[in-house]
């Protein structure tokens, strides 16, 4: 077993309030990469698990500004440019005429970028996770709430994190191998 | 089943301070409403055509705070909103003002002919061959008529008063009884009142701003008032929570999760202002008819094209970017840079409204500023501010006893 890559370990909880305070608890003593797996969204649970905020935001307006870009310069080039064409009196290259397209595909590649930015960060899709290979990891989506520290925490050391987790009032804690 | 009561404020939160300590706020109280004072009855000097139109620059101005006031507080009951509640009482004590209101409207109502002189007496000039004959007014004579122009004004304001004594006495009675009834009366209250309200809103918006110029029309131009009118009243509201705070009232009770939800519906109103008044213009620009558009040529002339774009730069394209940061919605400072800022160009957009139609009758076409612009803006939003201040000072500052009070001392952005 030691000589296979570990995953990390993984610890049960069964309520909302215990999982808050192991999660304080955990990272209070060092632990960084910690993440915690719950039924329900938990109210405050990413400010006990100290997690940065997301930098999604960002990739978010830079699709934005992309989109203007993309639909003022394809609006441009065809409508003044490339065949110029004159419609109802208006310039070929009139600004108000322009906005709604704008403002479409704007909120388009906005929309992209934040859902498959999401998938990106997180990793997603994908088949399999090590944290399935725990026990009762089924009751994840049920009524048990799970706390993971993996294995590449520099503080991490399978006997201590498995005792800590046990002596937090975790159950069932098991080390996980990655696969 | 029979509800049992409320808790009570010593249960729910027994260490906030919700009563203003006797002649605490009076200082300010008799100052903002002396300065409404003098500063309206100075104006009263400058009675005369320019003084009307200044005064309903200054009216529609503070009433869209009242009005932004009523819808806020009919849609907290109608969603049952639990985050609000420890903001509610600010709005109610601010659509307490309408019977002010009420009797401001006086002036507009002595000045109508000279107003809406376009349309007064069309209906003298009924012949074709009289050569004050209007064709396109004459057809609107049914709706623009001096009869019925009175019986809507008095129709608005029952509806306007109606509405804002019934929401706020009934919330200041549950501060006694604690009654949970009373929040499932006023929400279902709340969806009539909404109706009736959107309906006022939007014809009084059409009466006393756009028939200065019968010809135009737009079925859009309601809503564009309507969201200039929910963006400032969401600026006043954090600025006088804030200076609430400032003299030591509800400064744990209104905390940073309230006032970035009211910085987030300001943000939203603001674009919408943006988003409304765009499909009007756009609208316009494409149909290029004639009638439509002799509205923005009126306000493409004489340096009006100039405020036209500081409205797109200062009411969107500025605070779009300085708004979107969560960061600068949850510090009090930036928040109240922005709804300061947002509030002037809220009365440069009533001023853009309204004006142009004017200044070009009033025989020096273009932008014109008069010392009466800033006196009766000063004056009325003064009474206004030391109205609510009264309002505020007279009954306890959160709806102690509403049943949703404990969720919106915890309430919690995600």
């Amino acid at each position: 077993m030691s000589d296979s890559k570990k995953f990390g370990v993984v610890a049960e909880f069964d309520s909302a309030a215990a999982i808050y305070k192991a999660a304080e608890t955990t990272t209070d003593a060092g632990y960084t990469k910690v993440d915690a797996h719950t039924p329900f969204p938990v109210h405050g649970l990413e400010k006990a698990l100290k997690q940065p905020p997301s930098h999604l935001g960002w990739f978010c307006v830079l699709g934005g500004i992309t989109g203007i870009g993309i639909a003022q310069a394809m609006q441009w080039w065809m409508n003044s440019f490339d065949y110029e064409y004159w419609v109802s009196g208006k310039e070929p290259y009139s600004w108000p005429t322009t906005i709604p397209i704008t403002f479409e595909l704007m909120v388009l590649l906005t929309a992209f970028v934040a859902v498959f930015g999401m998938f990106g960060i997180n990793r997603l899709p994908r088949w399999h996770h090590p944290i399935f290979k725990h026990s009762t990891i089924h009751r994840v989506t049920d009524d048990r709430f799970f706390l993971s520290v993996e294995a590449t925490d520099p503080k991490f050391d399978a006997a201590k994190t498995v005792e800590f987790l046990q002596g937090i009032g975790g159950v069932n804690v098991e080390v996980l191998e990655d696969d | 089943m029979t509800a049992s009561t409320a808790p009570t404020l010593e249960q729910v939160a027994p260490n906030i301070k919700t009563r203003v300590a006797d002649g605490d706020l009076g200082g300010a109280q008799t100052v903002m409403l002396g300065i409404g004072a003098i500063a309206l009855i100075a104006s009263l000097i400058g009675w005369g055509e320019q003084f009307i139109h200044s005064y309903l620059v200054a009216y529609m101005f503070t009433l869209s705070l009242v009005l932004g006031a009523m819808f806020f507080v009919m849609v907290q009951h109608i969603t049952r909103a639990g985050w609000s509640v420890v903001v509610r009482r600010i709005a109610e004590n601010m659509m307490g003002v309408m019977p002010v209101m009420a009797v401001l409207f006086l002036p507009i109502l002595f000045e109508a002919e000279t107003l809406f002189s376009h349309w007064w007496h069309a209906g003298d000039h009924a012949d074709p061959t009289d050569p004050m004959h209007d064709p396109i007014v004459h057809h609107k004579i049914g709706y623009l008529n001096p009869t019925f122009f009175y019986i809507r004004v008095a129709l608005y304001f029952a509806i306007w008063l109606g509405l804002a004594r019934y929401f706020r006495n009934a919330s200041i009675a549950q501060d006694q009884s604690g009654d949970p009834e009373v929040s499932l009366r006023l929400a279902r209250r709340a969806a009539p009142g909404l109706a009736l309200f959107a309906l006022s809103l939007t014809f009084a918006a059409f009466d006393w701003m756009m028939s200065i110029d019968p010809h135009w029309f737009s079925t859009m131009f309601g809503v564009t008032y309507f969201a200039g009118s929910v963006m400032s009243f969401y600026a006043t509201l954090a600025l006088t929570c804030l200076w609430l705070r400032k003299k030591g009232y509800l400064g744990e009770v209104i905390n940073r999760e309230h006032y970035h939800d009211i910085g987030k519906l300001l943000f939203a109103f603001m674009v919408f202002w943006t988003y409304v008044n765009f499909s009007q213009y756009m609208l316009i620009f494409y149909a290029n008819l004639p009638e439509e558009t002799l509205w923005y040529q009126a306000r493409a002339e004489g340096g009006w094209a100039t405020i036209g774009t500081v409205l797109i730069i200062g009411h969107f394209l500025v605070p779009f970017a300085f708004l979107m940061s969560r960061h600068i919605k949850r510090n009090t400072l930036t928040l109240s840079i922005a709804s300061i800022f947002l509030l002037a160009m809220h009365w440069l957009d009533m001023q853009f409204l309204i004006m142009p139609n004017f200044t070009k009758g009033l025989g020096h076409p273009g932008l014109s500023t008069d010392w009466l612009d800033f006196t009766t803006m000063i004056g009325m939003l003064a009474l206004f501010v030391g109205l609510m201040l009264r309002n505020i000072a007279n009954s306890p500052l959160v709806p102690e006893r509403d049943p949703r009070l404990g969720e919106s001392l915890k309430f919690h952005n995600i």
